[in-house]
């Protein structure tokens, strides 16, 4: 795979992940009669208007109900269908993590959580419709795979590895846009981590939509002559502890970025494996506390995951170990 | 006290021939229901620990289902086209794998590693590690979702299979099912019919001193179900209403099954006490005597 060469990222066209979802859950429905989509009235805010339009029958709408919803599907499932459960990460993980946990995950049912508009995505809406737990939440339940894909590739190539694999996963999907990172002939691999950029000074391990901006914190980086070597890390859970090991080993520390709470997420995942397999610096970007008002991109800045706040952290990290 | 293989002796009475009368087919479920009884009593007994009260509740539900009702048997337990039994109401899991037992869905003998370590025969029940179990319930409020889903794959299959669903009475009060009632009022699921376990006695209370249901009929009525009454411990009662469904062309069915906790024991029945107390060697000889 080739990851697209480019003179800065940041400059680079930006893409709605919510477009490459729906147009992808559409071409495997059609491929698949099993695949239907279940939403908890987030038609118009999953973009699914559409798919409801090619398959009226195959998009259950239980209405403002999350933990039917999931149930719901857990049962569809049952009779054989695979469901993508499409709706705000916030309702859809905060809502009905029991039916998460029982109906999905303990019940091994194949069913396939999207996550829309996770993280601080709704900005200005506040915390109450802010997704920051979600990935340390779902991180917790065992059978559970958790993706953060970075952008409309990645997106789409999770999405057709979720309907191909048997069991529980969570994708999420971003409305925020985003540049491409990856080039077209991507494919999804879980656990693995993809190494963006090279380097050996320093480590950023990112995902989702911080992701680009990591690599925004490579370029500026090199300009200061440190050489950062960013890895991609869609699959939360199961982690690809080989890459992060190497990465603790090889490097002076590794920063995580993450659109997430600043614990028990991405970067609470590597600091968990860098501890037990080999002890180096870590520093996690996400979020510490409830965000106050602002615009996502306003948010984003705020703690830290802009490209400077990441370039900077990395800086840090090397000169001084924390 | 220790369950032994001593104890997992019941008979395994399977299905009577389709074109059985009535009668006799009643009377089946009778004798099922009494040996699911006699055995369960003596898993909770040995075993040291269940929920008999509510597990007595429910066995003639499940005796009837399995029984007579269920298109399902132990050679099509994983046949898409098989009917679906969804226990809502976990804390019973040991009538339900009793009952798997008497019509040879489990070995017998595998009841005696009920709530042992590494058994299969979990406190709750496990549709990975036992055969005919359809979802991993307990937490209260789960079972009703999944079956609206299933009943939506069975209608989007054009399929003529069934979902049944057991709930208590006390679970009721979990949102999740009123959510899932209207859900499957709007897609006119009348292929799925919704058990109420109504024995009017949640884990330390009555339901009406704790959070009254009342009026449940009008209530399951106006979320578009077709509501019929039946005596729970009636044998001829059940099998009438739950062979019959539905009973309105386009509505779900919703069966209030009056029961009693504890029923037929003298001093269980309808007695809060008996939500999860073991029966010590006296109640259990008791007991075991009025079972005969």
């Amino acid at each position: 795979m080739t990851v697209l060469e480019t003179r800065s990222i940041a400059d680079q066209p930006r893409y709605d992940c919510r477009d490459a979802y729906v147009e992808t859950l559409a071409e495997l429905a059609e491929a698949d009669h099993r695949i239907v989509g279940v939403v908890n009235d987030s038609v118009g805010s999953s973009k699914l208007n559409s798919f409801r339009k090619a398959f009226p029958d195959r998009l259950i709408n239980v209405g403002i109900a999350e933990q039917d919803m999931v149930g719901v599907a857990s049962g569809l499932a049952n009779g054989g269908r695979i469901p993508f459960v499409s709706a705000a990460s916030c309702f859809l993980t905060g809502r009905a993590l029991e039916q998460i946990k029982a109906d999905v995950a303990y019940s091994n049912t194949n069913v396939k959580l999207c996550g829309m508009s996770p993280g601080v995505a709704y900005g200005e809406l506040g915390p109450t419709h802010h997704s920051i737990e979600d990935i340390a939440w779902l991180r917790a339940i065992a059978n559970m795979t958790v993706i953060v894909p970075a952008d409309p590739i990645e997106t789409a190539a999770a999405l057709r590895w979720a309907a191909a694999s048997e069991g529980p996963v969570f994708i999420r999907v971003s409305r925020m846009s985003v540049p491409k990172v990856y080039a077209d002939d991507y494919s999804f691999e879980l656990g693995k981590a993809i190494t963006v950029r090279e380097g050996n000074d320093v480590t950023v391990i990112s995902n989702g939509t911080v992701l680009w901006r990591a690599l925004a914190a490579a370029e500026r980086l090199a300009e200061d002559g440190i050489s950062a070597r960013v890895l991609s890390m869609p699959t939360v859970k199961p982690l690809d502890t080989e890459a992060v090991v190497a990465a603790a080993r090889e490097t002076a520390g590794i920063v995580t970025a993450e659109e997430a709470v600043s614990g028990g997420g991405l970067g609470g995942a590597v600091a968990e494996t860098v501890v037990q397999h080999h002890p180096a610096r870590v520093k996690i970007l996400g979020f510490p506390e409830f965000a106050p008002t602002g615009s996502a991109g306003y948010l984003l800045d705020r703690y830290g995951l802009s490209a400077e706040g990441i370039a900077d952290a990395a800086r840090k990290l090397i000169t001084t170990g924390k | 006290m220790t369950l032994t293989v001593e104890h997992a002796t019941m008979p395994v009475l399977g299905r009577l021939p389709i074109h059985s009368s009535r009668a006799e087919q009643v009377a089946h479920i009778a004798e099922a229901a009494k040996q699911i009884r006699i055995q369960d009593l003596k898993l909770v007994h040995h075993a040291g620990a269940g929920h008999i009260g509510g597990d007595f509740s429910a066995i003639d539900i499940l005796a009837t289902l399995y029984g007579a009702v269920l298109d399902i048997t132990p050679a099509t337990v994983n046949d898409p086209e098989r009917d679906r039994f969804i226990l809502s109401k976990g804390h019973v899991a040991g009538a339900l794998y009793t009952t798997l037992a008497a019509f040879g869905f489990l070995p017998v003998e595998e009841l005696a590693t009920f709530l042992k370590p590494l058994s299969a025969l979990n406190g709750h029940p496990n549709r990975n590690k036992v055969a005919g179990v359809e979802a991993n319930t307990g937490p209260l409020g789960h079972g009703l979702p999944v079956a609206v889903g299933h009943a939506l794959s069975a209608k989007l299959d054009v399929s003529m299979r069934r979902t049944y669903v057991l709930v208590g009475d006390g679970e009721l009060q979990e949102g999740s099912n009123w959510e899932a009632m209207m859900a499957a009022s709007q897609y006119q699921l009348d292929r799925l019919t919704v058990i109420v376990d109504r024995n009017r006695l949640q884990q330390g209370a009555t339901t009406k001193e704790t959070n009254d249901l009342d009026p449940l009929p009008e209530k399951a009525a106006a979320f578009g179900f077709a509501v019929v009454e039946v005596n729970g411990h009636d044998h001829g009662e059940l099998l009438d209403v739950l062979s019959a469904v539905p009973f309105r062309p386009g509505k779900p069915t919703f069966v209030i099954a009056h029961t009693h906790k504890g029923h037929p024991i003298s001093f269980m029945s309808n007695n809060v006490a008996w939500h999860h107390r073991v029966p010590d060697a006296a109640e259990y000889q008791q007991a075991l005597k009025e079972l005969a």
